[in-house]
């Protein structure tokens, strides 16, 4: 069986759970931002596999991964920011310490 | 040939994502979050994207990477690595229950998928699709808003009173 658009989708779904698991389990607040970007990577492959192999004229698919990679780069710079701010008060990058609007 | 080369690729970008999730040392995390970048700007040229494969070093081997590891060289916690949380396992049961729906979902589909030969040099058509007439103009003057905010946002957070 040659490669085609089912082996990306999968390529692409198993990026998007570790990403996920990586979320979720890690404690380091940069290295979720790492995790977050894995899984904006994988949702780019899936667009752009489906712009290749379904609609190969159109690019539409390409078109949407210029903006998440857009929408991506914001994200890390407002959320480094974030972590620096955060870090300068509470001198930690543990988000299991960062509960104060917990009640 | 070209089976091959999808088939290394995978296994490099599984293993570099891997690698980012389970490997204690944040700075080691981060370079091999570099190498996943990369491969995944080749899994683009396989593609036919070859702008979105420049794109994708420009700005996430380039800059988004340099960001991250001096975000991690200010924040003194290389030595403490990136431990687990509790969540380590019910974590591990909800990414992998993804994962099986993801791929059930994908095998069981039957795909339409077109024979057309792909678009080769992509610049041009990208470009005229995103601003030319009946395009996507009004996304890019929106993303124009979103950047600036995203960059005001950021100066003001990270400002010392």
């Amino acid at each position: 069986m040659s490669v085609g658009l089912e082996h990306y989708l999968v390529l692409s779904a198993v990026l998007f759970s570790i990403g996920l698991y990586g979320v979720l389990a890690k404690r380091n607040a940069i290295v979720i931002l790492m995790c977050i970007e894995i899984m904006l990577n994988a949702v780019n492959i899936a667009l752009i596999a489906f712009s290749r192999y379904v609609v190969p004229a159109l690019l539409i698919g390409q078109i949407f991964a210029i903006f998440v990679i857009v929408v991506a780069a914001a994200e890390a710079a407002v959320g480094i920011a974030i972590i620096f701010a955060i870090y300068r008060r509470r001198e930690s990058v543990d988000v299991d310490k960062f509960d104060l609007m917990k009640w | 040939m070209f089976d091959i080369v999808f088939w290394i690729l995978a296994a490099v970008t599984v293993g570099a994502a891997l690698a980012v999730v389970i490997l204690r040392d944040v700075f080691r995390a981060a370079l091999s979050l570099v190498l996943l970048f990369l491969t995944i700007a080749v899994i683009y040229v396989t593609l036919y994207a070859d702008f979105l494969a420049v794109v994708q070093i420009l700005i996430y081997v380039g800059a988004i990477s340099i960001l991250i590891i001096v975000a991690i060289m200010l924040t003194y916690e290389v030595r403490r690595g990136s431990p687990s949380g509790k969540l380590r396992i019910p974590a591990l049961v909800v990414s992998l229950l993804l994962l099986g729906t993801l791929v059930f979902t994908v095998m069981i589909t039957k795909w339409e998928t077109s024979g057309e030969p792909p678009q080769q040099p992509t610049t041009a058509a990208i470009g005229s699709s995103l601003f030319g007439e009946g395009g996507f103009i009004l996304p890019v003057e929106i993303t124009a808003v979103l950047l600036l905010a995203a960059v005001l946002g950021a100066i003001v957070m990270i400002r010392e009173k």
